[in-house]
């Protein structure tokens, strides 16, 4: 389930405080309660921040702290599908720079950057929800982008 | 018919779970029974998807095989006639005869998800033999089997442990570091997907050795696949007394769980792995104290990394020196070494150390995917440094790397054509630094940008004479003056690339239109 913006605060809370429950008696609760809000939700809305900080007897900031440190975990939820972009030294070496534009350019798919997705030895490579893609030419990224912005 | 594909991330980047689902669809239609089991890749990526077959001579392999094919495969395979896609025997094949695979045995052989298979294939004997040793007896087995660090660092695995298990706490923890962040690393990810539980394994065995009764393995969250093939197995493993009150029946206990990290490579530091696990900002802490003596929740902690573990089993299955025979030097063992990027024959080496640079990449690796001369290779990831064919003569150990300016890391290898802009390159370790620092110590926070923005200049071919000389005082600032290996290391990228290519840097060179 994808919660767009503007969806009920007492609905994210509701979600929020279940995600809560299913972790909260685990040690170092905090980044799984995060990731699963992120997974849910499609990001971390502001409100949930003093929902977790309260059950884990933190304050707000160390919380907001948290969020703001991990790459995974948007404060906005995408507006677009997300294509995820290895642009890191091997997908480089195998041509990444030179397909991107057709990634960058399009307005159906919000592209993000990513560092290795430990497909090193067959990129240009992409990752779209937990599916991968590799070995990407200009065909494969016209294919990807096509199902991806559907 | 039984027939094998492989359930690995670049396997299914490439179309396996499309060639399963076709292959699975032609059969029903015609009517015959085929059992598709999904295997761990080969570690020979060049060929994924690629589908095995068992005959009396062996396996016989199929490479590249994409769904339009199958139909045809399959009519080929009942008239017993040759199909165009036929490799051989795998294990015939060059690249895999040549290995000598300790820690990746199984992979790409057996069922990951079958702890019968497991067993069948040579599992279980070392975690047996473990507890019949006792901790002092597994760590002077590891000890002596020369084992070091797969990380990165290189540190004695056994002293390590040794540490842990002398050091007295309420608790212990075993931590496996799986934030396989490195750019041309792939080798935890195919071994949590191709035999999680050698890993698993490798895991209690460390839990006798230090007194732990609990462990945990960090994940980075762009490995969706080896995640759930993890949890399965863990589920898998407790089921069958690998995991839970009572190991294989013994009075010892370990359990382990799965924590995902967040998209920080810097979690893949083991003291920022730690803060991140414990639900913090993955931020490095300073060492002393070392996680052996205060780790986790305070506690001591073994933190090793995927490889080492997985080592671990067949050390206390064949005994130490079976391990310690491999290898050169101070370097003992085998190290599963991954060819990277611009690379014909990629994919996953394990082999004893010794073996040339220039033999993995030529020989074995066959030189370039795109036919062109060999320019530039960097060994051990981002924070590695970059060689060129001229360092080809280097032996693959920690010692011989260390001395030449560089690092094996985690023994990723990625390769480089001509058509590499090393200043670009160099521009890239620092912008990469800046995007991943933790931003604790300032020589990382603030040295990256600075550094970014001086090689910016450079390749805009505005540089002027003193950058270079700014460049390399800021390399030895961040060199010496960073808390951990991300802004420590970032210079061996930066330096080597000026030190072996600095045409590329050359102000006359940087004002030519980049074609």
């Amino acid at each position: 389930m994808i919660v767009q913006k503007g969806s009920e605060p007492e609905a994210v809370a509701r979600g929020v405080a279940a995600i809560v429950a299913r972790h909260e008696a685990r040690e170092g609760a905090l980044l799984p309660i995060l990731n699963d809000i992120q997974a849910e939700l499609g990001h971390v809305p502001a409100g949930a921040i003093p929902i977790v900080a309260e059950a884990l007897n933190l304050s707000r900031a160390e919380v907001h702290g948290v969020v703001s440190f991990y790459h995974d975990l948007k404060r906005e939820p995408p507006d677009r599908p997300v294509v995820k972009l290895c642009r890191a030294e091997a997908c480089q070496a195998r041509g990444a720079e030179r397909i991107a534009h057709l990634f960058e350019g399009d307005p159906r798919i919000a592209v993000e950057t990513v560092f290795c997705l430990g497909l090193c030895a067959s990129g240009p490579s992409a990752m779209v929800g937990d599916r991968v893609f590799g070995r990407i030419d200009e065909a494969r990224a016209r294919r990807l982008i096509e199902e991806a912005g559907r | 018919m039984r027939v094998y594909l492989p359930c690995d991330a670049a396997a299914c980047a490439v179309g396996a779970d499309e060639v399963a689902a076709e292959l699975a669809a032609q059969a029903r239609a015609c009517g015959i029974e085929i059992e598709i089991v999904r295997t761990g890749s080969r570690g020979l990526f060049e060929l994924e998807p690629l589908l095995e077959i068992d005959t009396p001579e062996g396996r016989i392999g199929y490479a590249r095989l994409d769904p339009d094919a199958i139909a045809s495969w399959l009519s080929a395979i009942l008239d017993g006639a040759q199909h165009s896609s036929a490799v051989g025997r795998v294990e015939d094949l060059p690249y895999l005869k040549r290995q000598t695979r300790l820690t990746f045995a199984r992979c790409g052989i057996t069922d990951p998800q079958s702890i019968a298979d497991y067993r069948a294939h040579g599992g279980l004997v070392g975690l047996e033999r473990a507890i019949a040793l006792g901790p002092a007896g597994i760590v002077q087995q590891v000890v002596d089997s020369g084992l070091r660090g797969r990380g990165g660092a290189g540190f004695p695995t056994g002293i390590k442990w040794k540490t842990v298990l002398d050091t007295p706490g309420a608790r212990k923890f075993v931590v496996c570091n799986a934030d396989e962040g490195d750019s041309g690393t792939f080798a935890d990810r195919m071994l949590m997907e191709g035999d999680p539980f050698v890993i698993i394994e490798g895991m209690a065995i460390a839990g006798l050795a230090v007194g732990a009764t609990r462990g945990y393995i960090y994940i980075r969250s762009e490995y969706p696949h080896a995640i759930r093939a993890m949890r399965r197995a863990i589920e898998t493993a407790r089921l069958h007394d690998l995991l839970g009150p009572s190991l294989l029946g013994s009075r010892h206990a370990f359990d382990m769980e799965v924590r995902v990290g967040a998209g920080a490579y810097v979690c893949g530091e083991e003291t920022s792995l730690l803060e991140s696990i414990e639900g913090r900002r993955g931020e490095v802490r300073a060492k002393p104290p070392l996680p052996a003596h205060s780790g986790l929740f305070g506690m001591p902690t073994a933190v090793n990394n995927v490889l080492s573990l997985a080592a671990v089993p067949f050390i206390l299955a064949e005994g130490a020196a079976a391990y310690a025979d491999f290898g050169m030097g101070r370097s003992r063992g085998t190290m599963p070494i991954q060819l990277a990027g611009n690379i014909r024959n990629g994919g996953l080496f394990e082999t004893g150390f010794g073996i040339t640079l220039g033999e993995l990449v030529e020989d074995i690796g066959g030189g370039t995917l795109s036919g062109r001369p060999v320019r530039a290779v960097q060994v051990g990831g981002p924070l590695g440094a970059y060689f060129p064919p001229a360092m080809f003569h280097l032996p693959f150990d920690y010692e011989s790397f260390t001395e030449a300016g560089g690092l094996i890391g985690h023994a990723g290898i990625t390769v480089f054509d001509d058509s590499v802009d090393m200043a670009r390159m160099a521009r890239f370790a620092m912008q990469f630094c800046a995007a991943e620092s933790c931003g604790k110590c300032t020589p990382c926070r603030i040295g990256s940008v600075r550094g970014f923005e001086l090689l910016d200049r450079i390749v805009a071919g505005d540089g002027v004479g003193a950058d270079l000389a700014l460049l390399e005082a800021l390399c030895e600032t961040m060199k010496y003056g960073s808390l951990c290996a991300l802004g420590g290391f970032t210079p061996y990228p930066v330096m080597s690339a000026l030190r072996y290519f600095p045409e590329d840097f050359a102000p006359a060179r940087r004002a030519e239109p980049v074609q």
